[in-house]
């Protein structure tokens, strides 16, 4: 097994929600809890979830925007949380992130090439910049004269392309991907994965690959993980996830991609969950998940299933007391 | 900005006044200080066309020449009070630490009414036009603090900055390069009502005494002086206040426009009855 490049060791974020006259902290919201994740270097890690789950929230933690409650993110072994200022600046040039909204994430008042340009400037490596830049362009599928024009004269996709030329100006090592297609066409979402994975190649980057949508997880992960209400409900090798997914949550999730085989999709079975995300202010006791699983039982109300391995295959985990056999989509006790 | 006529034509109407102002020695037919003190209190004529004042003195004149002061002080606490506000604001929006304790500051000066806080240090500084611009930038600068720092705190949101965060760029390029570009409508919008403010407050200071010395002619001091005459020589403090009235009014619509073409929803909102109207008659 090659070396972990990030490990994230039980992190919790909670933010405090104040009120009353006093802004007294009166509850916490867990936006992530407990999490436990370890990305290899050269591989891909997919992480699914409902919005509001805590994806962002942990992406944000692991780019250092955020300081969490509790726990340990390390980077190349070292733990990340108590560099200093200085030490920052630097772990910065490897690990970049993506962002979501290519409408949001550029300065409408900056040219192409000077948001490109941007991170090269800020870490002094200036020589050369313009040629630099035009190479990241021509690197992300941009064109050399597009180096003058505005964000607002770019389509979405092309956005997204200056986005991540941006993001891998500082040839980092890890890029933290924040649902980078959700905010195409379906058309533009296929080219961006396939230049995604075409730099992850070229450049041996290491993902961390956030989305809601499992199918686009599918193509591009080694590793996926599933979270829910700020937990991780399943983690396992793409493989074994797809084909033997033990946990009600996830099932429910994958019975909900359509297939492109319209007589099966007729005969595809689909688990409707019934119910909202309840609050992550105030989520269930036990299971999180117990309020809207159709397999839950008395016991997922009061205890707090561990995120283990349920059969003799190692890597994957799932935190569930009843994971399901996909084989027969069957309780397995009884 | 300029492309509707609303902006260009108060625009230029400022522009002509204050080539007016500055070139009235070469195109102005008597000095305004001129008196003549057989034609005191005479009405509008084909002589002086505004009237002449209680020394005999040409009323358009002194009217065109007052505008300097009023110009003057207009754009100079305009300025200040914009780059004041603007320091401050963006300092505030951007780092929270600070936002406590400049935002208390702000709202213990907002709490004096501008006008008696600018009366009050005119008094204690003594009145001169340097002095009435330091005492009105100093009264105007928390408005445009306010309303920088909840600019900056609507753009500090937008994923860019974050972005920028992680680009590992110096919060300086931020605040100058990210921050700033995208908070400059409402500042220039701002920026242009204080100047209308300043002027006015300026009047106000000369009229109540405390302004700019009696000797130089400035609209305050012209309608003070002419209070006494209003019953037997309403023009006196006729043109000089019609002079106020038209170049506040002309600033406030040259902000109001700025604000329309630099926020698009209020533009649609102004254009939309409009456009419905174009497009019946179209039919029709």
């Amino acid at each position: 097994m090659s070396e972990a490049l990030l490990e994230i060791r039980d992190l919790n974020m909670h933010f405090p929600i104040k009120g009353g006259v006093f802004q007294k902290t009166k509850k916490h919201v867990k936006a992530v809890n407990g999490v436990n994740l370890s990305v290899n270097k050269g591989e891909t890690l997919g992480i699914v979830g409902e919005s509001g789950c805590g994806k962002s929230t942990l992406a944000r933690t692991i780019v250092g925007l955020q300081k969490p409650t509790s726990g340990d993110i390390l980077f190349e072994g070292e733990s990340i949380l108590h560099y200093s200022h200085k030490e920052m600046h630097q772990l910065r040039r490897n690990i970049q992130m993506v962002y979501q909204d290519p409408y949001t994430s550029l300065n409408p008042r900056m040219k192409a090439g000077d948001i490109i340009g941007a991170p090269l400037k800020a870490y002094r490596m200036t020589n050369n910049l313009e040629r630099r830049v035009k190479e990241l362009m021509d690197l992300v599928g941009l064109k050399a004269d597009d180096y003058h024009k505005l964000p607002h004269q770019f389509s979405g996709g092309q956005r997204q392309r200056i986005g991540i030329a941006r993001a891998i100006a500082l040839n980092p090592k890890l890029l933290i991907l924040d649902e980078p297609v959700s905010a195409l066409d379906v058309s533009v979402q296929a080219q961006v994965i396939n230049l995604l994975e075409d730099l992850q190649k070229e450049l041996n980057l290491t993902y961390v690959f956030i989305a809601h949508d499992l199918s686009v997880i599918k193509h591009t992960a080694d590793k996926v993980g599933v979270m829910y209400l700020g937990k991780v409900m399943e983690i396992s090798d793409s493989e074994s996830f797809y084909n033997n997914a033990r946990h009600p949550y996830t099932n429910a999730l994958l019975s909900a991609i359509p297939l492109p085989d319209p007589e099966k999709e007729r005969m595809r079975e689909r688990i409707v969950l019934s119910g909202e995300l309840p609050s992550p202010a105030n989520p269930p006791t036990g299971c999180v998940f117990h309020t809207r699983c159709p397999f839950a039982q008395e016991n997922c109300k009061t205890n707090t299933p561990l995120l283990e391995a349920k059969d003799a295959n190692d890597g994957h985990l799932v935190s569930c007391f009843y994971p399901l056999n996909t084989e027969k989509k069957q309780l397995i006790p009884e | 900005m300029f492309k509707k006529k609303r902006n260009l034509i108060s625009a230029s109407l400022l522009l002509l006044f204050t080539v007016a102002t500055i070139t009235a020695s070469w195109w102005l037919p008597v000095l305004p200080s001129e008196m003549d003190s057989a034609k005191r209190l005479i009405g509008p004529s084909a002589d002086h066309w505004f009237g002449t004042d209680h020394f005999g003195r040409d009323i358009l004149a002194q009217t065109v020449v007052a505008a300097r002061v009023s110009l003057v002080v207009g754009l100079s606490v305009a300025l200040i009070s914009t780059v004041l506000g603007t320091i401050t604001g963006l300092i505030a929006g951007y780092y929270k630490r600070a936002d406590f304790v400049i935002m208390r500051i702000i709202d213990g000066m907002l709490a004096f009414p501008s006008l008696l806080l600018a009366l009050a240090l005119v008094a204690a500084l003594g009145g001169s036009v340097t002095n009435i611009i330091i005492a009105l930038s100093f009264s105007f600068w928390p408005v445009m603090t306010r309303i920088v720092r909840s600019a900056v705190l609507q753009i500090n949101s937008i994923q860019y900055v974050e972005a920028a965060k992680t680009s590992g760029i110096g919060d300086l390029v931020i605040l100058f390069r990210y921050v700033l570009p995208n908070v400059l409508s409402p500042i220039i919008v701002q920026g242009t009502f204080i100047f209308a403010k300043a002027i006015l407050a300026e009047a106000a200071l000369s009229f109540l005494g405390v302004g700019v010395e009696p000797s130089t002619p400035t609209w305050g001091n012209m309608l003070q002086e002419a209070q006494i005459y209003i019953s037997i020589a309403p023009w006196f403090s006729i043109f000089p206040g019609i002079a106020i009235v038209i170049t506040v009014l002309t600033l406030n619509i040259l902000g109001d426009g700025l604000r329309d073409s630099f926020d698009p929803h209020a533009k649609g909102k102004v254009n939309r009855k409009k456009g419905r109207l174009k497009k019946q008659i179209n039919v029709a």
